[in-house]
């Protein structure tokens, strides 16, 4: 078998300091866009300095702190550790996507309510964050603090087995038998916390997505 | 929305100031519409990507730009042999690439310009520089020889101040308490690192950056290049915190002008979170020794802070720690003195309540321990030694509540019954204990100016060179001005953020409320007024007038003005581990009126988060051997986290001041950081029986 | 960052063959690690095959019981999967312990294992570190090194290894599948990770263009009943202080059989064979778990800043085993 076949990308040798781009496509909160890239390029900067999206923020540029978090395929990360020309033919939502024609996300509306920000900086980061983490609880994903992991990893009794995970054939990969799991503050609380807020917002975005959340 | 001239009548609604309005920018910032400074991209843009020494002092020898030059896209790279000259600058920290000399580790040595990030990171990692190292010195030590005491401390306060003898009354005191607390160098940090995009227009400059003060950042920046501060126009109106850190412009924005006018072209430039922990200052490390004599019913009869901090070569930068303590309790006796040691350092500079955060765990942490020592409650033990006036100045308090801040909150928090006897509290697994401390902080007020405007269509637009950093500042100025002219505040829209717009203060020193609310209102009266002698008929082309409020603000003070507040932190300890979490943390402020519920709770709170965050996370570690601070990331540099955060309320006594402001409100930004590593510290006492008197209260301090 | 071509493999023997090919490669496929580090200059490689997108991305029994977990699996699915929450709850609650739900989403089960260490001095370039440029000295030694290593380190390194998930790992023996030039091999845990003696700038005992191509878990009843114990310093989104993993088998008050490895006290995954050794066949009683902690950490060499590590450990493992035996 000739391994070539099996390989795509930019075949440009590398030794030369000259910057290799690759032509991708992408879909960008539902618009269809075919994008040359630099191979360095991060999904961050690729959204902020080519799309015109600002909404994704640059805290650290070192996945320490989840202002750059972005929905791919559904599923939040951290945009400033992805780079562009790995993503292909796939689906990003950014914040200034999350808003649809009736208005505002019902999150982005609770964040205002209840007064879930003050500089804004880390804001756009929390919400992608939470649209993604309200899914994966609904898919009955475990955190630290949740029981049926066998126990809460840092504190708590070590619970053995669950029922929960009993027939996987019946239930498909992925999507646990218990179904969702309820968000309580401390479930919410550990699983945004990789989203840093320095403002000390923290007990305002728990409120504000507990109330969406419950 | 109305739109006869007969709209600007009287509002029917109940004053707005008092009550909760939602933040005016919310939906821009909930939906990533708010820019902020790098978020804008002029035509013909290029990227500037700053170099930094590797060596905490010495000469640069040769820079070798070679290979940086050569990569596609490069577009210059510049350092002190082809910088542009900058006029001589007050701060030494503003002077980038004008010399040979290193400062410290991690100061900006050169730039590079690129048409992309991509290709300016990689120039800028090629580039080569060669050193002449010399010996550094950058541990601080009380007894350093080379300490001295500042002409004055941060912003304008004697470095030293004695009534009585104290010594004497030490020596005669039943009961003493003679500690010594360290707090560690810690960083801003605001979620938002410092950016600038920089435009020249022949002699023209804009500047999108981000900062507490656009027209601070125009009058520093301006004469640098030779400029009248009318060329030079600060654009910023979202900035991602700052905490001090954006207070005054340094060397970053410098830098990207000189960038901008070398290369030809506008060009961005953004601080690396990394590089923050170099170029924009930080809390400088203290060494605080107090001592306490005291009856044996706990009254003083004598209070000594002596603090030991640290600046750098280029700048002095002496903060503030003990004058808290100067106001804070009665004593016939008291001493306070402030003294500094340059070294091979990054300069230090604000942080959010510089002085009063660090000067307060100091004193409050001993407070606890007289408490202790005379087995008296320590929330009895601060009423019983409350001042009728302000102990060294002797004028009169225009209110202090915080025997009412300290009664309110233990009626909230549980705290009657409480037993002080330490270590002896287990539940669900954990040391518990609870502990209080006092807060505060001082009321400035700067002169500031400010037009207000009526359209024909009854709408009303009030523009001042204010910033809005987080703190609702835009939000509280559209409460302001809506009860000032009468009309709801959908119809008021205030302008914010530009240099253009009239002159301001910084918002900084929890004094923008304050210093623009005057303006504000003073500015709307005087509409009011015009529009009331023309019975509410607005002119065809508007109607506009101007408020300065120099000649009021520069009255001289009749009183001591200060807003304070109590807080009070329950902890558990893992007795295994050590590891501190706070389980419970309330504040209770007295800080005049509140003008909007929603966003000053979140400004308590966020004060509050922040101090926990001190108390049991934040060290920025000096590298003895390489002279910078290693731990320059948030993987390192912990700051809290949604986790750590548990239940924090913030609420307030109700206090009506009118010697303050039009508003009768006191700044309340940086108070909530006052006093919470105090609390948790005396709280984990409680729990433990350890008194950690050396900040953060890491579990290498508690495990056994 | 310096220019790099980008491949993206099919599959796993035309990604070893990509990387046989050029200089200088290195695979991607979360990136939570490599992206930074090559941000950092740390890493400079010349080419990236990407492998995140190779068909190694799940969870499958095998016929005597085993999990065979695709490399290329997700952190977070690897935490939801139901049949490692029921068989090895300790391996969900490390991994879950680790990062935050955006890296975890992003981090794959090859990656994690293979992530470096984050010592100060090894992710800054302008400063000496023999892990990441041999020869040039260690200066955590005498400098910062409060969450380094205090067991097995070398006079040329005392960095750590930041994963919490391969300390279950280590914990439960698991068995790692490799794709090299020669063909798929396997290497067992404890034994892919190296303590550093003078060669710190290896991490594990592969080869350069060896590629990770799925990770085996062993049957192991017993660990149905099993921890994974995290000390930090924040609450969340910090790496270990120090972490226990433990599996305790106990009946009629007597430790048949247990597992038990340690983190943040060494260049590896610790394995904690002396404590095990103490522990089989002894009363399952707190003196017991004190005296066999004690004697696991008799080979501690704490430094100066970071002798609290002994304790602390001690203090975790024995508060893990009571917790287990408690739970029982």
């Amino acid at each position: 078998m000739n391994p070539e076949a099996h390989i795509t990308g930019s075949e440009t040798t590398a030794s030369a300091p000259s910057p290799i781009t690759v032509d991708i496509r992408v879909s960008v909160n539902g618009d269809r866009c075919p994008l040359t890239v630099d191979t360095r390029e991060t999904l961050l900067d690729t959204l902020r300095e080519r799309l015109d999206l600002t909404g994704a923020k640059k805290g650290c540029d070192h996945g320490q702190c989840g202002a750059c978090t972005v929905l791919v395929d559904g599923r939040r990360v951290k945009s400033c550790l992805t780079l562009t020309v790995t993503l292909d033919d796939r689906e990003i939502v950014t914040v200034e996507g999350l808003a649809d024609d009736d208005g505002p996300h019902p999150l982005q509306t609770a964040f205002i309510e209840h007064d879930a920000f003050q500089c804004g900086y880390c804001t756009p980061g929390q919400l992608c964050s939470a649209v993604g983490m309200l899914a994966e609880a609904a898919a009955g994903w475990p955190s630290a603090v949740t029981r049926d992991t066998g126990g809460r990893a840092g504190d708590g009794a070590a619970d053995g087995a669950s029922d929960r995970g009993d027939d996987r054939a019946g239930t498909g990969r992925g999507a646990p038998p218990g179904g969702g799991i309820r968000l309580d503050d401390d479930e919410i609380r550990e699983r945004m916390s990789g989203n840093l807020c320095r403002c000390g917002a923290y007990v305002n975005i728990v409120a504000a997505i507990g109330e969406v959340a419950r | 929305m109305t739109t006869t001239a007969t709209s600007t009548a009287p509002s029917t609604a109940v004053p707005y100031v008092g009550s909760a309005l939602d933040r005016v920018e919310g939906l821009e910032k909930v939906t990533g519409r708010a820019r902020y400074a790098y978020e804008y991209s002029p035509d013909d843009l290029a990227y500037a990507v700053p170099v930094q020494a590797t060596v905490a002092r010495g000469e640069i020898r040769a820079v070798d730009v070679d290979a940086a030059i050569k990569l596609p896209g490069v577009i210059a790279a510049i350092w002190h042999g082809n910088a542009p000259r900058l006029a001589p600058a007050e701060n030494a920290e503003l002077s980038v690439l004008q010399s040979r000399r290193v400062a410290y580790r991690g100061q900006y040595i050169a730039v590079v310009v690129a048409e992309t990030l991509e290709n300016a990171r990689e120039a800028a990692r090629l580039l080569r520089v060669e050193y002449e190292a010399e010996e550094h010195d950058v541990e601080l030590r009380a007894d350093h020889p080379e300490m001295y005491r500042p002409e004055r401390v941060n912003p304008f306060y004697p470095a030293d101040t004695e009534q009585g003898d104290p010594d004497a009354a030490l020596a005669d005191a039943q009961v003493v308490v003679d500690e010594t607390y360290s707090t560690p160098a810690e960083h801003n940090n605001p979620m938002e690192p410092h950016a600038t995009v920089a435009v020249w227009d022949g002699d023209g400059l804009t500047l999108y950056d981000s900062t507490q003060g656009a027209p601070s950042v125009r009058n520093i920046i301006a004469p640098l290049f030779g400029l009248p501060p009318a060329n030079v126009r600060v654009i910023s109106p979202h900035v991602g915190g700052g905490f001090g850190s954006k207070g005054a412009p340094l060397s970053p924005v410098v830098l990207a002008a000189l960038a901008a006018k070398h290369a030809g072209r506008p060009v961005k430039l953004a601080v690396t979170r990394q590089q923050m922990f170099a170029v924009i200052g930080y809390r400088t490390p203290t060494i605080q020794r107090v001592r306490l004599g005291a009856d044996v019913e706990g009254r003083l009869s004598v209070i000594v802070h002596d603090a030991f901090e640290q600046s750098s070569r280029i700048r002095e930068f002496a903060e503030q720690t003990t004058t808290p303590t100067r106001m804070m309790y009665a004593a016939p006796n008291r001493r306070t003195t402030h003294r500094l040691v340059r070294l091979d350092v990054p300069t230090p500079s604000w942080m959010r309540a510089p002085g009063e955060a660090p000067g307060m765990f100091a004193l409050e942490s001993a407070l606890d321990e007289l408490a202790f020592a005379c087995g008296i409650d320590p929330v009895e033990l601060r009423i019983r030694n409350e001042p009728g006036a302000a102990p060294e100045s002797g004028l009169p308090f225009s209110s202090r509540n915080l025997v009412a801040c300290l009664r309110e909150g233990a009626r909230r928090f549980g705290w009657a019954g409480r037993d002080p006897a330490p270590g002896i509290r287990l539940r669900d697994g954990l040391l518990v204990g609870t502990g209080v401390a006092a807060s505060t902080y001082p009321v400035y007020r700067r002169p500031s100016q400010a037009t207000a405007r009526v359209e024909p269509d009854g709408t009303f637009t009030v523009r001042i060179a204010a910033a809005d950093i987080g703190t609702g500042a835009r939000t509280v100025l559209t409460q302001i001005a809506a009860d000032t002219l009468r009309a709801s505040p959908e119809r008021v829209r205030v302008e914010i953020g530009d240099s253009a717009l009239p002159d301001a203060s910084l918002a900084g020193g929890s004094m923008g409320t304050a210093s623009w609310g005057t303006a504000v209102v003073r500015a709307c009266e005087a509409l009011v007024g015009e529009l009331d002698l023309r019975g509410g008929e607005v002119p065809q082309g508007g109607l506009e007038t101007a408020a300065d409020t120099t000649r009021e603000v520069g009255a001289e003070r009749r009183f001591a003005q200060h807003a304070f507040g109590a807080q009070f932190a329950e902890v558990g300890v893992d007795p295994d581990s050590g590891e501190t979490r706070v389980l419970r943390l309330l504040g209770v402020f007295a800080a005049g009126r509140i003008i909007n519920p929603k966003t000053a709770r979140s400004q308590f709170i966020g004060g509050m988060t922040m101090g926990l965050s001190m108390a049991l996370l934040e060290e920025s570690v000096m590298d003895h051997e390489f002279g910078d601070y290693l731990n320059h990331d948030f993987a390192q540099y912990h700051v809290a986290a949604c986790a750590d955060v548990r239940d924090v309320e913030a609420v307030w006594v109700e206090e009506d001041d009118p010697y303050l402001n039009p508003m009768g409100a006191k700044g309340i930004g940086e108070i909530g950081i006052v006093g919470t590593a105090a609390a948790v510290a005396n709280a984990v006492h409680h729990a433990t029986g350890v008194r950690v008197r050396d900040l953060p209260i890491r579990l290498d301090r508690l495990v056994r | 960052m310096r220019p790099f071509a980008y491949l993206r493999a099919a599959d796993a023997p035309s990604a070893v063959a990509a990387s046989a090919e050029r200089p200088n490669t290195m695979y991607l496929a979360g990136g939570t690690n490599l992206v930074d580090l090559m941000r950092l200059g740390v890493a400079v490689p010349e080419t990236l095959v990407d492998v995140s997108r190779i068909s190694s991305g799940a969870v499958e029994e095998s016929a005597d019981g085993a999990l065979l977990i695709g490399a290329g699996v997700r952190n977070s699915d690897l935490a939801a999967d139901p049949l490692v929450r029921r068989r090895h709850p300790m391996l969900a609650q490390a991994v879950l312990a680790g990062a935050s739900g955006q890296i975890r989403n992003m981090a794959t089960v090859g990656g994690n294992l293979l992530q470096r260490t984050r010592c100060s001095y090894f992710q800054d370039v302008t400063k000496p570190c023999n892990k990441r440029q041999p020869g040039t000295g260690c200066p955590a030694r005498a400098g910062d090194h409060r969450n380094l290593a205090i067991i097995g380190h070398s006079e040329s390194c005392v960095a750590t290894h930041p994963s919490d998930m391969a300390v279950a790992l280590t914990a439960l023996g698991a068995i790692v599948h490799v794709e090299g030039a020669d063909g798929p091999r396997t290497v067992p845990m404890p034994g892919l990770h190296r303590l550093p003696g003078d060669e710190p700038d290896r991490d594990t005992v592969l080869d350069p263009g060896d590629l990770v191509t799925a990770v085996e878990v062993p049957p192991l009843p017993f660990a149905a009943r099993s921890r994974y114990r995290k000390v930090r310093d924040r609450a969340s989104f910090a790496f270990a202080v120090v972490s226990v993993a433990a599996a305790l088998d106990v009946a009629d008050g007597v430790v048949r059989d247990c597992r038990i490895a340690l983190g943040g006290v060494a260049h590896a995954p610790w394995r904690a064979e002396t404590a095990e050794a103490a522990l089989r066949g002894s009363a399952a009683t707190e003196a017991v778990f004190a005296r066999a902690a004690d004697a696991e950490l008799a080979a501690a060499r704490p430094l100066a800043d970071n002798a609290f590590k002994v304790p602390l450990t001690r203090n975790v493992l024995v508060r893990t085993l009571i917790d287990l035996v408690e739970t029982s």
